[in-house]
């Protein structure tokens, strides 16, 4: 039995919970097995069922409204073993990431953390996942019994494979003191789209000389409905606050469509972004190491060319 | 307080990454390592603030690795933590046990926080934090850009999609640091000399089965050359972007 963890915000799934549904039930399909979800917030089952997952395990307690890490591991692990769970699936979103090594450690399996693709089970069971930020790539074999997976978002698109999903309350037997922190408040950026499930992003660098200068970068991103995104040295000199940076030490996006305009490439911000499907590049430098990179580019002065840009964006929007 | 660091060594960000072996294990001739980013610039050093606004305290760093990795901690000493420990093996361990082996030295000697990077830059696996609160039985605040201590109470800033989440949480917890949480130090003379006479212990790892290994390295996809449009048709990159590609 394979089963996946899903989250929702407001009742409504995430995107990452689509994609690892629909991984899970590939996987589930390539091993022969079943699978069922766990969601520890309300969700709409009738939404889980389109997605291929014929059981869902409703919790259904006021404590899991915030997310804390040691609480969430333990109702996890109690509803996956109560269940016959082998394989366990999880976003690696912010949540996952926190999640994923606890439940290593919890129900002794060995984990993959950010995999990019399907298991090879024809010897064992292998699958890779990105490591040196994007660099290489490496196969990893888990040997336990039990095994965890968090899927790399963006790794492959939800795709809908429906079927009748039976929703199943679960109570844990979770005590108040599990519960280990006190939320106070969110500081969400309005409106935006969050950079790590974005499709497509824009994202600029030094060459835009000042903060002053991103209006065209956000009326491109505003066209597109793509997030905005920034080199480390425009995040490092506060033009752009910090969650905006992508690269080997900032975040590490895999989007569909990855816009680079005025930076100019360095290995390290490479890193994190060489895995975008697209990579169009706008450098004033011909030699500029991103445009190695890179699917599409222009050179050319990021003043001139994103005007230009943007109105032919427009004309496609219209 | 007493703050417990955990420090890795890297490939330096600029190193060639190649592999030997049939592809089976990371080539690591010639290659110059460093303190893992996130956690020298982020977790010591935010480690070290704190001891410094409390005037008191310890801060300790700790690395799981070889014998050769007393340089690395040396490092970590000559930036300002107070003393360190190497936890000795031969063999490169995996999370899992790195996590053990970290947890148990933190229980026996009752640190009251256990910091490490986010992830380290080399098999970016953003396990280690986790599985040593899970050891440990406390609280794990991941991806954390802010962090302040009053008493045993802390208050926290931890990323989520589309912004951040604050929280409170009372020692002892595990965090994992990002950008935002403090500035790079460099180490000074000063530092630098202290540094060679700081404690710096070490013990041997148990190590165990392994749970996971990597059997295989795959260079990325290589990628075909670039496309190049001129300033003045833009609307051709358009068209590719939204014919060709299938992006837009």
């Amino acid at each position: 039995m394979i089963i996946v963890y899903i989250e929702s915000t407001n009742g409504h799934l995430k995107k990452s919970s689509l994609e690892v549904m629909t991984y899970s039930k590939k996987m589930a399909t390539q091993m022969a097995t079943e699978v069922a979800a766990i969601c520890l917030t309300p969700c709409d089952a009738s939404l889980v069922g389109e997605y291929g997952i014929s059981k869902l395990y409703q919790a259904s307690d006021a404590r899991f409204e915030h997310f804390d890490s040691k609480a969430f591991t333990k109702a996890i692990a109690e509803i996956f073993t109560n269940n016959g769970g082998k394989v366990l699936v999880l976003p690696f979103n912010q949540n996952g990431k926190a999640l994923a090594p606890r439940l290593s450690v919890r129900l002794n399996a060995g984990l993959v953390n950010g995999a990019n693709a399907l298991a090879n089970t024809s010897n064992g069971f292998v699958i890779s996942k990105n490591v040196f930020s994007g660099k290489a790539v490496a196969n990893y074999q888990i040997h336990t019994d039990v095994k965890i997976v968090s899927l790399a978002s963006n790794s492959i698109p939800a795709e809908k494979n429906p079927t009748s999903c039976e929703v199943i309350p679960s109570a844990t037997s979770l005590s108040d003191t599990d519960f280990s922190t006190k939320y106070i408040k969110s500081e969400l950026v309005s409106g935006d789209i969050p950079l790590s499930e974005a499709d497509l992003v824009v994202s600029a660098g030094r060459g835009l000389k000042g903060p002053e200068n991103w209006g065209m970068i956000e009326e491109c991103a505003k066209i597109l409905g793509a997030a905005t995104a920034c080199s480390r040295a425009v995040a490092d000199v506060h033009w752009r606050p910090h969650h905006e940076h992508v690269g080997q030490t900032g975040l590490a996006i895999s989007p569909n469509l990855y816009i680079a305009v005025g930076i100019s490439g360095a290995i390290q911000h490479l890193a994190g972004v060489s895995s975008s499907k697209t990579i169009v590049v706008i450098n004033t430098d011909p030699e500029a190491p991103f445009f190695k990179a890179a699917d599409y580019g222009i050179v050319g002065d990021a003043f001139e060319v994103m005007p230009k840009f943007n109105e032919a964006l427009r004309k496609l929007k219209a | 307080m007493n703050i417990l660091v955990c420090v890795s060594k890297v490939p330096d960000t600029t190193a060639k990454i190649a592999f030997k072996d049939n592809n089976t294990k990371f080539a690591s001739e010639g290659v110059t390592y460093i303190l893992n980013p996130t956690d020298e610039w982020y977790a010591l050093v935010r480690a070290l603030e704190l001891k410094e606004a409390a005037g008191a305290g310890k801060v300790t760093v700790i690395n799981v690795g070889g014998a050769e990795n007393d340089q690395y901690l040396r490092k970590a000493l000559a930036i300002g933590a107070d003393d360190a420990v190497l936890i000795e093996s031969a063999v490169d361990l995996e999370p899992f046990y790195v996590a053990k082996e970290i947890a148990n030295y933190a229980k026996v000697n009752c640190y009251d926080v256990v910091v490490t990077g986010k992830e380290t830059i080399d098999y970016n696996s953003f396990s280690v934090g986790g599985m040593i609160a899970e050891f440990m039985d406390c609280a794990f605040i991941s991806q954390v850009s802010k962090w302040d201590m009053n008493g045993n109470l802390a208050t926290i800033n931890r990323e989520v999609e589309g912004g951040e989440e604050v929280m409170e949480v009372s020692t002892p917890f595990v965090l994992s640091a990002q950008k935002g949480m403090a500035e790079q130090r460099l180490p000074n003379m000063k530092g630098i000399m202290m540094a060679k006479t700081k404690p710096l212990a070490k013990i041997a790892a148990a190590g165990g089965d392994p749970l996971v290994t990597i059997v295989k390295f795959d260079e990325p996809k290589p990628k075909s050359a670039v496309k190049l449009f001129s300033v003045d048709d833009v609307e051709s990159l358009v068209k590719a972007l939204n014919e060709e590609a299938k992006v837009i």
